[in-house]
């Protein structure tokens, strides 16, 4: 769920926009050189986050961590000739989570000082004795051991930050010029670029610095029938990755070509925006005339560029802990998947399907060395075979499901907020026999290939979902034919996934992101990435979603 | 730093646009106090407060413009953000869709949206709400989930061409999900506050529950088009999308200019003038509406007013742009804060009297657009939907999925009822025949 979806009909309830003439930011606008400037060394954060654990022991603390968080963001927006707009933020600050009582207390400063930190250490403290009184059941940690002064970095090739703006206007303002040459009625684009630097402490001897890159470049393109009033849209191909400006330069060995005849193009480790700005626009215009789909079944040959926001909201969801315990009842919702339900060995899948999680996959967005509490990644099965083996914990749920090891997913959005259990990279493993798409489209006598994410939906349980696309192609007889409108499929997790019967080889292997996933209450927003092959489903449930209007 | 007087706000601004040497310059100050709590299996789970004043610069070399923000008050602190907005400003590209900042501008007084009720909460207020909404809950053994945030600010502005504008506002939200132990029923309740005194969470969490205890054991109906009745957190929400909010979000002058909205006309133009809607369909905006009190200006210092959206089914204003109203020479009328839809005096159980047949349903959820052409919206019902025959509920029913756009639903009205506070919107519970659902769910 992406909450800032629901600007429409908010009033000062809803959080109407409190800081006229700009946009919302994540921090302070700053001057763009500032994004390259170092922030405070380890030697000082190590002193800053000592403080913290001492002041946090001192009012009675028996767990205590210290995050200092130094948040770097830049975007630049642009909508045909012209720049909208382009920020640079910074946000900084330190947030302190303690348990006394048995009981979590957090609270967050933007004096980043020992005495600011010492400060908002024994408010925690407070705030932890103060709920402590109400509390119905203790918090019990699995344990950790610490791993003294360490440090983690995406190993990126080119920090986005050293190019010059003007560069990356170059590279938007060229792209919509293909767009608009090529006749597209409208184009806006993007570079959306993050640096979260982060330095983590705790009482059990941890001292983490990190140091964590992700940028998601995009565009979208729309034609327009005069004539007949009809306008459709193509978003980008491309994935918001765990990687520096090089993602930026194409390479031809990044490039996976779709099915024959359907004209898509997917990318790997490396984005030609050019390119797919020029094949978007040449879709968008035939999208206007192409033939509106027959509702009913089909077999669905599904890209990974549309099959990674299936599996996070089918999969990577319904798999949380604490969706699966009642603690996002109220907002994010509950799952199917509850322990009662696995206890009854019910396939969640065909035979063929392999989910796992990681935080480890290079280029990921989820890849980082440590999570918010310290727990150093890996990766785990989350279904093996077709059955659900293990969900997704933090150090507080391990022992809920009987275990005694996090999976290291906690994450906090900023230092001004508590980290919470989130979903890692979840993934679909690729088919270990030899399959390509072509091989794997020519088995298909009546289907649809779709390529790209569109609209999503799904209950709070995560049994009934509805899923749209970018492109839409027919298959009759184990060839594309043409393209088609107005196509979402809807089905049941469960029936879904067991009608999974074919998977690329792991040639066709890629990842697609979600940059802006909400969750909790203050929803927090967090980055994750999903592997998969292309994938064929049998017979799912496809839908016509043209409808007239007066 | 405490909620600043509009003397206090205006002093720091005054002396912060002294520093400029720009254009034009535009300095904004937004203060918020406030908490929250959350809660799950009925008993709380985290709490946070937030205390924060920030200041925005805005400085103008001719088309080029840059902004600087801070959130530290000293002199030098103050002119380095000044600085830094002058320094951005001179190295962006001209806009071509600038515009001269506004001049002095008047603004109705707006006091009632602040409530010194809501200012003064603190955390004892909120877990004694948060535990009362609890203590319900193991009294009548079900499992909650409930979050409550409030807050207190202000919002003040001032510019080189005479712009002069302050506003304090409060706001508390509150919901929560109720379930039953067996996991067959769900209920939900969620309400929001300008004043905090009239607010009271077991009262809501009540309802809640005996949403959950109604719903259980629902039945499975076959999915089709069906008349429902659609209470308001069926229409509005305050935590995801809605399909009232996609309607009056699609509102904008310039995409349907464009020829990329529902409202975009055939040839060229737009539809305002038409009737677009059942004749009873009448929506309006108001700012000192005293049920929701918002902003009496919007972010950019034009005046908010009285404007109505769409009367007896006729469009007949569109929001937008400055620079688009001066482009299309149309009326200069900002987005709202919150919209009123008219409504009559019927309760939600007296439309349910009136039903021969149909389903009750008490919240959409998940609503995502399927195809922005005619605002084809999906989403699922949840937390209570109940089948009612000869005006009578007769049994809970099973969760659908729905496909369907709030411009045919508005066509298709049966009856409207009295209109409530939903997400800073009043909103009333309304009757619509051959609302389509197209399967089944079965999540609780």
């Amino acid at each position: 769920m992406k909450r800032r979806d629901f600007v429409g009909l908010s009033g000062l309830a809803a959080g109407a926009l409190f800081v006229p003439s700009i946009p919302a930011f994540a921090g302070n606008l700053i001057d763009p050189a500032r994004l390259l400037e170092p922030g405070v060394d380890t030697a000082m954060k190590k002193r800053l986050a000592d403080a913290g654990l001492n002041a946090a022991k001192s009012a009675g603390a028996t767990y205590a961590d210290v995050r200092i968080g130094r948040s770097l963001n830049q975007n630049v927006f642009t909508r045909e000739k012209q720049v909208q707009g382009i920020s640079s933020t910074e946000s900084y600050g330190v947030g302190v989570r303690v348990i006394a009582n048995g009981t979590w207390g957090f609270a967050s400063t933007n004096s980043v000082t020992e005495a600011g930190i010492a400060k908002a250490a024994q408010l925690a403290v407070q705030i932890a004795k103060a709920n402590a009184k109400v509390q119905k059941e203790q918090v019990k940690l699995a344990p950790v051991k610490g791993h003294g002064e360490v440090a983690w970095k995406t190993p990126i090739q080119q920090n986005g930050f050293e190019v010059p703006i003007k560069d990356k206007v170059d590279l938007l303002l060229s792209v919509n010029a293909k767009a608009l040459d090529m006749g597209a009625s409208f184009v806006n684009s993007t570079i959306q670029q993050v640096n979260e630097q982060k330095y983590f402490a705790s009482t059990d001897g941890s001292y983490i610095d990190q140091d964590i890159h992700r940028i998601y470049p995009s565009f979208g393109v729309t034609a327009i029938d005069r004539a007949s009033g009809k306008f459709r849209t193509r978003q980008a191909l491309s994935a918001p990755v765990g990687m520096g400006y090089e993602y930026l330069t194409p390479k031809a060995a990044d490039k996976i070509a779709g099915p024959a005849g359907s004209d898509v193009i997917g990318y790997r480790n490396s984005y030609d925006m050019l390119e797919d700005v020029a094949i978007a626009t040449k879709q968008v215009k035939q999208k206007l005339t192409a033939k509106s789909v027959t509702p009913g079944k089909y077999d669905l040959v599904l890209d990974p560029h549309h099959l990674g926001l299936t599996i996070h909201e089918s999969v990577g969801h319904p798999l949380e802990l604490d969706r699966v315990l009642g603690y996002e009842a109220n907002y994010a919702g509950t799952s199917f998947a509850t322990l009662e339900w696995r206890a009854k060995n019910l396939p969640y899948g065909s035979k063929l399907v392999n989910i796992v999680a990681d935080k480890l996959q290079p280029g990921s967005l989820g890849a980082v060395g440590y999570d918010d509490e310290g727990v150093k990644t890996k990766q785990w099965d989350l279904i093996k075979e077709g059955t659900l083996v293990d969900y997704q914990k933090t150090r507080d749920q391990a022992h809920m499901v009987g275990q005694n090891e996090s999976d290291g997913c906690s994450y906090s959005q900023s230092w001004q907020d508590v980290q919470f259990q989130r979903m890692p990279n979840v993934s679909l493993q690729p088919g270990k026999s030899k399959l390509s798409v072509d091989e794997l489209v020519r088995n298909v006598d009546k289907g649809i290939y779709i390529a790209g994410n569109g609209s999503f939906s799904i209950d709070q349980q995560r049994y009934n979902f509805q899923f749209g696309g970018q492109v839409f192609y027919a298959i009759e007889k184990g060839k594309i034919t043409e393209m088609l409108e107005d196509v979402a499929y809807q089905a049941n997790t469960q029936d879904f996934w067991n009608s999974c019967s074919a998977i690329c080889d792991q040639s066709d292997y890629r990842l697609f992101g979600a940059f802006n996933d909400g969750k909790g209450q203050p929803s927090q927003s967090s980055a994750v990435s999903h592997g998969s092959a292309t994938t064929r489903f049998n017979g799912v449930n496809v839908i016509n979603t043209a409808r007239k209007i007066g | 730093m405490p909620i600043l007087s509009k003397d206090d706000a205006q002093t720091i601004l005054k002396k912060v646009l002294s520093f400029s040497t720009a254009d034009e310059c535009e300095v904004s100050l937004n203060g918020q106090i406030g908490g929250n709590v959350r809660s799950a299996r009925n008993t709380i789970s985290t709490a946070g407060a937030t205390d924060n004043v920030s200041l925005a610069v805005e400085s103008r070399f001719g088309k080029r413009s840059g902004v600087a923000t801070c959130n530290e008050f000293d002199e030098a602190t103050l002119r380095r953000c000044v600085q830094r907005a002058e320094e951005i400003a001179k190295l962006a590209p001209e806009s071509p869709e600038y515009m001269p900042l506004l001049g002095a501008q008047q603004y109705q007084d707006n006091s009632k949206a602040f409530a010194a009720a809501t200012a003064a909460i603190d955390p004892d207020f909120r877990a004694r709400q948060m535990g009362a909404s609890t203590a319900l809950c193991d009294q009548k053994k079900v499992s909650s989930a409930g979050f409550l945030v409030d807050s207190a600010g202000f919002l003040a502005k001032r510019n080189s061409k005479g712009l002069e504008a302050y506003q304090q506002f409060t706001n508390l939200e509150f919901s929560v999900t109720v379930r039953t132990p067996d996991g067959t029923g769900s209920g939900y309740a969620a309400a929001d506050y300008t004043d905090a005194s009239k607010f009271d969470a077991a009262r809501l969490t009540r309802v809640a529950a005996e949403k959950a205890s109604s719903s259980m054991k629902a039945r499975a109906i076959e999915p089709g088009k069906y008349t429902v009745i659609l209470e308001p957190n069926a229409l509005v929400s305050n935590v995801d999308t809605s399909l009232m909010a996609a309607l009056m979000g699609s509102f904008d002058a310039r995409n349907a200019d464009e020829g990329r909205s529902f409202l975009s006309k055939k040839g060229g133009g737009n539809r305002k003038g038409e009737k677009l809607f059942d004749e009873r369909v009448t929506i309006y905006s108001d700012p000192t509406n005293a049920e929701i009190p918002s902003l009496m200006f919007s972010g950019d210092g034009r005046p908010q007013k009285r404007v109505t959206w769409i009367e007896k089914g006729v469009v007949k204003n569109l929001y937008s742009s400055r620079y688009w109203a001066q482009k299309a020479a149309i009326p200069d009328l900002p987005r709202p804060g919150g919209w009123i839809m008219e409504g009559g005096t019927q309760s939600t159980a007296d439309l349910i009297k009136g039903t021969a047949k149909g389903i009750l349903v008490t919240r959409l959820w998940y609503i995502r657009p399927v195809d922005p052409q005619t605002l084809l919206y999906t989403g699922l019902t949840r937390d209570g939907t109940y089948y009612i025959e000869n005006g009578q509920i007769k049994f809970p029913v099973k969760n659908f999925r729905f496909n369907e756009s709030p411009i045919i639903m508005l066509n298709n009205l049966e009856a409207i009822g009295k209109p409530v506070r939903l997400g800073g919107n009043l909103v009333p519970p309304l009757k619509i025949r051959d609302f389509t659902f197209t399967s089944l769910s079965d999540a609780v």
